[in-house]
């Protein structure tokens, strides 16, 4: 039997013990009692605190995803630097960059969504921010099936079907397994981040934001533009670098 | 007449599978976790069946394979590494920080059904025919070469990785913003810090091997050439992607052992810990040396040799932090009131073997041992030294240590005691044969040997008989004591911490009222009397 009595044998040097109990924390702020407050936060700026710093936290993740492709793109464009440009140059610059500006137009509606709650506007007004961003993010996802139709048509995707003309199939087909599985991913999120932002413009309608929560508003948001970021890194490294490709030979 | 505890506040299936209470959620790991152990402990019983013989008589090649294969899955990503976290990290630390829960209860309940779900995919994948790859996916072994079922096998071990980072994204959440008013960094138990710094390597490391797994499975599938040399891919990469998650998975399994080492030698010295802040300092340094030390696993496999000379450099780094932690709980016991209950034998267990552990881990840092003992059994014992040394006598000692306030039942100390000795004989004589035998040359994942190297085999299938004895008795007396085992006081082993003070088992929110905290939760003594504060 684990001893019951264990400091009878072993008096030790104990003194002060270290909890005051039966105190109760009086740290709740203004926002105590408020309808959204989670029982085991004292206080809506706790609760506020924790989910942003969780997403933070799970951006921080993501990064680490994104970044072990970003380490194949890096590995294998430093064995393959000629391929890799005579394959970028295949990609359609005018669509990649009209993409990033739809992606950076979203990130402005995306925080002037946030902004909206935050200052108690309207529902009405929030709503209208996050249906446009979720309009670009949807134009967004319609640019990229359009690219993607034009790949499987010319016989783009890595595979058995895969065709080069060029001068370096091996790494034009490892570029393109590269572009699909970056670009896929990154669309993958977009689509995670349209349902976030279904769901919270119903809340938004209802008027469940203002000053007082806008948490979920404030944690997408971040989502949002970190999505948006990885795009700002996937179109240079992925249509930009073979710009000039051929103007050298 | 019962007192209301998390136990029996609210009953039946669905109060369990639907809990948001970081205690059952605790409880719901616990007994899952314990079955990938039986499962994964079968897969082994297999090996070792097979190699008491240096013929190849039991098995055929191919399924021994799938035998070493599916042990180290198993073993690895569903047990050893939820392992403390989930289970004893998710009961104690909001405990310990004297919060009401973790700071999100969902996710830490959507954690345990990723696991579930994770653990479903690889045990259809073993249930139709299983993998040979080894555990480490190695391309071209799980991409060209096998006809197994990989996909099915990666995808458990991609699943349940998301598991693992929701795991440490709500302890980190949950240590920086849920801390009881006064609970300061440094006043912490060390055991949150241990789990912080795990947390880490999970959001840091766990995203790496996920994108990797899936990079296989799209090789595989959609025959894109990452991996693949004759579609222009380099298998090497593969290595690397893996073993940059693979080696720091090696702390987050040993990261949370320390931490209840740190915690149990305390209690049973009761003194308090020598040089707080080193321990705490060396579980940060642990984890982010573990992320720079990936190569010392391409020693051999084409790595260049400068890129090999500085992995090797700093492999041997990780021992500085490490031996902190060793002289530290070695001076923490000196003229202690030491007393040798359960826990304290697996805690004495661990320093031991976890010693034998890291010194062998310098000789496989060094880059010309290593072209020697690469793949053979001396890694093996090395591993195994740690993970099952290591990470499992800690996990068995914390579990024996917190059982009183999980179940607020005693268990049957003689029986511990007994259970603790034959998991340190079994283990020591199951292992240590195994460096001998891979010095002498016994590949790794061979179910045949030259005959002279039979005599140290059957000392290793030996011992893992009475490993296993000393596995299944705490599942016998453990269980016995949660039905009628002694009902326990609050703080049995007159140990010192804020989940000593609530009672056992603690009520669903924990705390009466939220404590307030004015000096160090672990004082044994005055500040300033002995060790540090």
């Amino acid at each position: 039997m684990p001893s019951q009595s264990h400091s009878e044998h072993f008096p030790g040097p104990i003194h002060n013990p270290p909890v005051i109990k039966g105190e109760v924390h009086k740290g709740h702020g203004p926002h105590a009692h408020h309808p959204k407050l989670q029982h085991h936060f004292d206080d809506m700026d706790q609760q506020l605190e924790a989910s942003t710093l969780g997403m933070w936290v799970f951006l921080v993740t993501e990064i680490m995803f994104f970044g072990g492709l970003f380490m194949a793109y890096l590995m294998y464009r430093w064995a393959n630097p000629t391929a890799f440009q005579e394959a970028s140059a295949h990609l359609d610059k005018f669509w990649g960059a009209v993409n990033t500006i739809v992606l950076i137009v979203s990130s402005l509606t995306m925080a002037m969504a946030v902004r909206s709650a935050q200052t108690s506007a309207k529902p009405k007004t929030q709503v209208m921010w996050l249906v446009a961003t979720m309009f670009f993010g949807t134009v967004f996802l319609g640019v990229k099936v359009v690219e993607y139709t034009d790949k499987f048509t010319h016989n783009l995707v890595p595979g058995p079907n895969f065709v080069w003309t060029g001068q370096y199939p091996a790494g034009a087909e490892i570029f393109y397994s590269l572009y699909f599985c970056m670009t896929g991913l990154h669309a993958l999120h977009m689509i995670i981040g349209l349902g976030m932002m279904t769901v919270i413009t119903v809340m938004a309608r209802r008027g469940t934001f203002d000053g007082s929560y806008y948490t979920p508003v404030e944690v997408s948001g971040l989502y949002w533009h970190f999505v948006d970021i990885v795009w700002i890194f996937l179109f240079p490294l992925l249509y930009l670098i073979g710009a000039h490709y051929g103007a050298g030979h | 007449m019962e007192t209301v505890s998390y136990l029996n506040d609210g009953h039946g299936i669905k109060s369990w599978l639907l809990t948001k209470d970081h205690k059952r959620i605790a409880l719901l790991y616990l007994v899952s976790i314990t079955a990938f152990f039986a499962i994964g402990g079968l897969f082994a019983m297999f090996v070792r069946l097979e190699l008491l013989t240096p013929a190849g008589d039991l098995l055929s090649s191919e399924t021994y394979n799938k035998m070493f294969t599916m042990h180290g899955v198993v073993m690895v990503f569903f047990f050893l590494i939820p392992s403390i976290p989930a289970v004893l990290g998710n009961f104690l630390i909001p405990i310990m920080i004297g919060a009401k829960d973790l700071a999100f209860p969902r996710i830490n309940l959507l954690s345990w059904y990723i696991y579930i779900l994770g653990g479903a995919f690889t045990m259809t994948s073993a249930l139709s025919g299983g993998v040979d790859t080894g555990w480490t996916f190695y391309t071209p072994y799980s991409t060209a070469a096998a006809n197994s079922h990989v996909i099915t096998a990666a995808l458990g071990v991609f699943i349940t990785g998301f598991s693992s980072i929701l795991t440490g994204l709500n302890f980190i959440v949950t240590i920086h913003r849920m801390r009881a008013p006064g609970l300061t960094w440094f006043r912490l138990p060390l055991f949150v810090w241990a789990h912080y710094a795990t947390s880490l390597i999970m959001i840091l490391g766990t995203p790496v091997v996920a994108i990797t797994v899936l990079l296989v499975a799209a090789e595989r599938v959609l025959h894109m050439g990452i991996f693949d040399p004759s579609l222009g891919g380099d298998p090497v990469l593969f290595q690397h992607l893996f073993w940059f998650y693979s080696h720091p998975a090696v702390y987050i399994m040993i990261l949370p052992a320390m931490g209840v080492v740190s915690e149990i030698v305390q209690a049973f010295s009761r003194k308090n810990i020598f040089g707080y802040s080193f321990i705490a300092f060396s579980s940060l340094a642990i984890a982010v040396i573990g992320f720079l030390v990936w190569g010392h696993h391409l020693f051999v496999a084409g790595q260049s040799v400068y890129a090999g000379l500085i992995f090797s450099f700093i492999s041997f780094l990780v021992a500085i932090p490490s031996a902190i932690k060793t002289f530290n709980w070695t001076a923490t016991i000196y003229k202690g009131s030491i007393s040798y209950e359960s826990p304290m034998l697996y805690a004495l267990g661990f320093i031991g073997l976890f010693t034998i552990g890291g010194l062998t881990g310098l000789f496989l840092s060094a880059m010309g041992l290593d072209i020697h003992v690469h793949d053979t059994y001396f890694v093996v014992a090395h591993f195994h030294y740690i993970m099952v040394g290591g990470a499992i006598m800690g996990y068995l000692g914390g579990l024996h240590y917190w059982w009183p306030k999980i179940t607020g039942r005693l268990y049957a100390e003689g029986w511990a005691k007994v259970a603790a000795v034959m998991v340190f004989v079994g283990f020591n004589l199951t292992f240590f044969p195994q460096f001998v035998a891979g010095y002498l040359g016994m590949p790794r994942r061979y179910h045949e040997y030259p005959p002279e190297l039979q005599v140290w085999n059957v000392m290793s299938s030996a011992g893992a008989s009475i490993l296993a004895a000393g596995y299944v008795l705490p599942l016998v007396y453990l269980t016995y004591s949660m039905f009628a085992g002694e009902k326990s006081a609050a703080d049995p082993w007159g140990a010192r911490g804020l989940e000593w003070e609530v009672p056992s088992p603690p009520p669903t929110s924990n705390f009466a009222a939220t404590p307030i905290i004015t000096e160090g939760t672990h004082q044994y003594a005055p500040s300033g009397e002995v060790g540090v504060a």
